[in-house]
């Protein structure tokens, strides 16, 4: 195997252990510790919308037009009707699609 | 009377099963997209089990992001799992060791919704019936990775069938699912803009680190609330 996919690998293993130590961490901690401190808690709380935003926000910049219209059709149609996250990736599919082969 | 209860997690868990099977599929697909191979998508899947994350995971390796940083994204996006654990721990005290390990290991977010759901209820709280929920979502999410990894083999330019928007749209439904938490607008707010002039002024893979960091760092400055949040966070991750 060369080094390169061996770096994957330990990358993978090391996401692994990473994952593993959220799922019994809680455990631990509860066992161990009587209160968060509520800043640290608001800060925890606020780490999934904070990293997601920043895989969305460029894309939707930076991405091109048609994905950045394909993205505003599927969050302005999704948020309307409250539709699942796979509804909402269809969406998005259709209309960059649509621009791709049909308008283009 | 154990063999019972087995079978009905498994039936519990069946639905849902259902409903992550494009998601694994998709992972599949888009982790030979970014440069894995197909044994390399699924050991991730076997390994790490948690879907977001994984697709976090290949996106910002296949943007050359540096080790480090997507290791600390997967775990900062795994972090609600700390909740989870948390407020499972009462029910789950009962199980030896070896099952703990198995139960936090298999600890997905429907996982953690049912388990809360029929505690709640005063339902008995069985490993038996814990892993059968687990295991029938697990195995084919493996599987599925599998069948998603060689289709995406096939696929010359992604571009052409429209792959590229998934991931991108897949986030912002993630985020969507995060909406009613406190502060989310001010928060998603900043770390858009962050990560929008990180991306600008500094370039990948740093927009990523700047803009998490703004958004977090405002979410600890900002004045609390006086009532103390338990952890409600049973976000969906599909």
């Amino acid at each position: 195997m060369d080094p390169q996919h061996l770096n994957l690998i330990y990358l993978i293993i090391a996401a692994a252990v990473a994952t593993f130590l959220t799922r019994v961490g809680g455990y631990i901690l509860i066992t161990q510790m009587k209160q968060i401190p509520p800043r640290l808690e608001a800060a925890l709380n606020a780490v999934p919308a904070a990293v997601l935003t920043t895989l969305v926000a460029p894309a939707f910049v930076y991405g091109g037009f048609d994905v950045t219209i394909a993205m505003f059709v599927a969050f302005a149609i999704a948020l309307g009707l409250s539709l699942s996250t796979l509804r909402m990736l269809v969406i998005g599919w259709v209309v960059v699609m649509l621009i791709r082969h049909v308008v283009m | 009377m154990t063999k019972d209860e087995f079978w009905e997690g498994v039936r519990g868990g069946f639905p849902i099963m259902l409903a992550a099977s494009p998601f694994g599929a998709l992972f599949g697909a888009l982790a030979v997209d970014n440069g894995f191979t197909i044994a390399d998508a699924v050991f991730m899947s076997a390994s790490v089990y948690a879907g977001a994350s994984q697709m976090v995971g290949i996106e910002l390796f296949g943007n050359h992001v540096q080790p480090w940083l997507v290791v600390l994204s997967v775990f900062a996006v795994n972090f609600r799992h700390v909740l989870y654990s948390a407020s499972i721990a009462k029910y789950v005290r009962h199980f030896t060791f070896g099952q703990k390990f198995l139960a936090f290991f298999l600890l997905v977010d429907p996982q953690y919704a049912e388990t809360e759901k029929r505690g709640e209820r005063g339902l008995p709280i069985t490993f038996a019936w814990y892993l059968g929920f687990g295991l029938v979502i697990y195995i084919p999410w493996i599987f599925n990775t599998l069948v998603g990894a060689i289709f995406g083999q096939m696929i010359g330019d992604p571009k052409a069938i429209g792959l590229d928007i998934l991931l991108p749209v897949y986030f912002m439904g993630l985020v969507m699912g995060f909406r009613k938490r406190d502060r989310f607008l001010p928060i998603v707010a900043v770390s858009a803009l962050a990560s929008i002039a990180g991306m600008h002024f500094v370039g990948s893979p740093w927009h990523v680190s700047i803009g998490a960091l703004a958004g977090i760092v405002l979410a600890a400055c900002l004045p609390q609330n006086e009532r103390t949040p338990a952890p409600r966070a049973v976000e969906k991750e599909a």
